[in-house]
């Protein structure tokens, strides 16, 4: 993790509406942190989120990533960021190889180029011989590490990842994170959202909405002793049940 | 006598390249809430719908409520509720009148079973004329477990009612499971792929690639586990987990929330060994202690890879 800050909101804010769903949050994101992005359901994490992915228009307040405006310079945000959720990870019928090659062509990395770096990463991921294999036919849990390879294929400043482990296996969710710590390690950010609360310890620091606001941010540990919780989990209920809106 | 009764049951598709279901077999007692605990890909939807009589077995047979999946389907589906994982009401249908129409459907009318719901209905009933569709994702998901009920149902299979929901919200949502088994003794079929939701069963699957790894009741799959398990703690974390691995006498590390989990081969290597050999690797604040094993951990020794 360096110093630098890159991603900084300040008082961003999405109204649909009379209903503020993200209500004037501000934070900063340092360069390599792994970042976890947390609340209840319905308590505006993906409309926050697709703001910063470029996506959405804020209502009111700003933010920039990876050093661009998200409301004014939309598309340089998008095309340095990578993105992942586990709905959507990879093209089910092409070939693992083919998938590489269509995302790098996407953010305009070359045949040959896109081709080394296929090879350089399925190696790393011990997956080489699974090269010209149906996305369909793998494993979830290798679709899943496969995805994220993927949304950091183009080397992206930050990766947004939205619920990355959900459904997969205790093993695999624990090889994803190994997947994160790499990534941070090589100085991507990683800005991520979860409801496995033994995944909240694992980042550097978390935020936890409630309402549409950030009622908390800080170390998974400073969190725990401002709360007096023994775990992420006790720190999120204390938070979470003050929540007054309806989900 | 049981109340669900599943013998061998195998399910393939893809002209068998696929293998959902590789011959498995339980039986669940009246006023049990038995859980399904599995990743994605585990086979627990396709058991889902060869029991609610939506899909056929390939081989082996299931009864539900005294009838056969297959002759008896009619009978079986008279007589459970079943909410699947993906929301499947009328989006284009008011709270009120999905609820209306599920009452019709089965021959009855809200006012008769509203004993049954009305915990979990008071709480959507201000948005009652609220198109299913606009509902925000808890919400729908009262509504849906509402519509399962309403015509009394002997047994209720819910598919994942909890996936992509937060702790909080979940928490609760197994608060109503546990009060419709006290106060009905209604018998709960849930399946889900978190683990830490296995000890609100009365007895568990753990289920992976269409074969259960163990099926008893979550205190006796821990109690089950073979080893003695190590919650290890030092200033760095992360490092730790790698130095871990590299110890001789280690037999298993991995992240576990707080601490890192880990097995240690005692003969080979002793708590104080490990202390000093993890000081020498420049870790500070060590702390080595025993913990009970939780059903991930069972899960994850008995999880083949």
């Amino acid at each position: 993790m360096t110093d630098k800050i890159v991603i900084k909101a300040e008082g961003l804010t999405k109204q649909f509406g009379k209903f503020i769903a993200t209500n004037h949050i501000s934070f900063e994101v340092h360069e390599g942190e792994i970042f976890g992005f947390l609340g209840a359901n319905g308590a505006g994490k993906t409309t926050a989120m697709r703001m910063l992915c470029g996506l959405s228009h804020p209502s009111d307040g700003r933010a920039s990533v990876a050093g661009y405006d998200i409301a004014t310079q939309a598309e340089e945000v998008k095309r340095h960021i990578g993105y992942m959720s586990q709905k959507f990870s990879l093209y089910d019928d092409l070939t693992v190889e083919e998938n590489f090659t269509l995302f790098g062509g996407i953010y305009g990395i070359s045949r040959q180029k896109a081709k080394e770096k296929t090879t350089s990463l399925l190696t790393e991921l011990g997956f080489e011989s699974e090269r010209k294999t149906m996305v369909r036919s793998l494993p979830l849990g290798w679709k899943q590490k496969l995805a994220f390879s993927l949304a950091i294929f183009h080397n992206p400043h930050i990766v947004f990842l939205d619920e990355p482990t959900g459904g997969v296996d205790p093993v695999t969710r624990r090889q994803f994170w190994e997947l994160i710590y790499r990534a941070a390690d090589r100085g991507i950010t990683v800005f991520v959202t979860t409801h496995y609360m033994d995944e909240a310890e694992y980042c550097d620091r978390v935020s936890i909405m409630v309402d549409g606001k950030i009622e908390a941010l800080d170390t998974p540990a400073n969190l725990k002793r401002q709360f007096g919780g023994a775990s992420m989990y006790d720190v999120f209920y204390a938070l979470a049940r003050t929540a007054k809106r309806v989900d | 006598m049981s109340i669900v009764s599943v013998k061998e049951i195998r399910k393939s598709y893809n002209k068998g390249r696929t293998q959902a279901l590789k011959g498995v077999s339980f039986e669940v007692e009246p006023g049990e809430i038995f859980g399904l605990i599995g990743p994605d890909g585990a086979g627990k939807t396709t058991l889902f719908r060869i029991l609610t009589t939506l899909i056929l077995a390939d081989t082996g047979s299931a009864s539900v409520d005294g009838y056969d999946v297959v002759k008896e389907y009619k009978d079986i589906r008279r007589h459970i509720g079943y909410m699947p994982g993906r929301f499947a009401l009328y989006q284009d249908m008011t709270v009120e009148e999905n609820l209306s129409f599920f009452a019709t459907v089965f021959n009855t009318t809200i006012e008769e079973n509203y004993h049954l719901i009305e915990d979990i209905y008071e709480q959507i009933e201000p948005f009652k004329k609220r198109r299913a569709g606009k509902l925000s994702g808890g919400m729908k998901q009262k509504l849906a477990l509402s519509c399962a009920l309403i015509h009394a149902p002997h047994v209720l299979f819910l598919d994942e009612p909890t996936t992509g929901v937060d702790p909080v919200s979940r928490k609760e949502f197994w608060g109503m499971l546990q009060k419709l088994k006290r106060d009905y003794n209604l018998c709960i079929v849930v399946s889900t792929p978190y683990m830490d939701e296995a000890i609100q069963c009365d007895r568990i699957a753990l289920m992976q690639e269409g074969t259960f790894l163990s099926i008893d009741t979550p205190q006796n799959i821990i109690a089950d586990y073979s080893e003695t398990l190590w919650a290890v703690k030092s200033d760095k974390m992360h490092r730790l987990l790698t130095d871990l691995r590299l110890t001789p006498g280690v037999k298993s590390a991995f992240a576990f929330g707080e601490t890192h989990h880990a097995t240690i081969d005692t003969r080979q290597l002793s708590i104080d060994g490990l202390t000093a050999i993890l000081q020498e690797s420049g870790h500070k604040s060590i702390d080595i202690s025993i913990v009970e094993p939780s059903i991930e951990d069972c899960f994850m020794n008995l999880q083949k890879l």
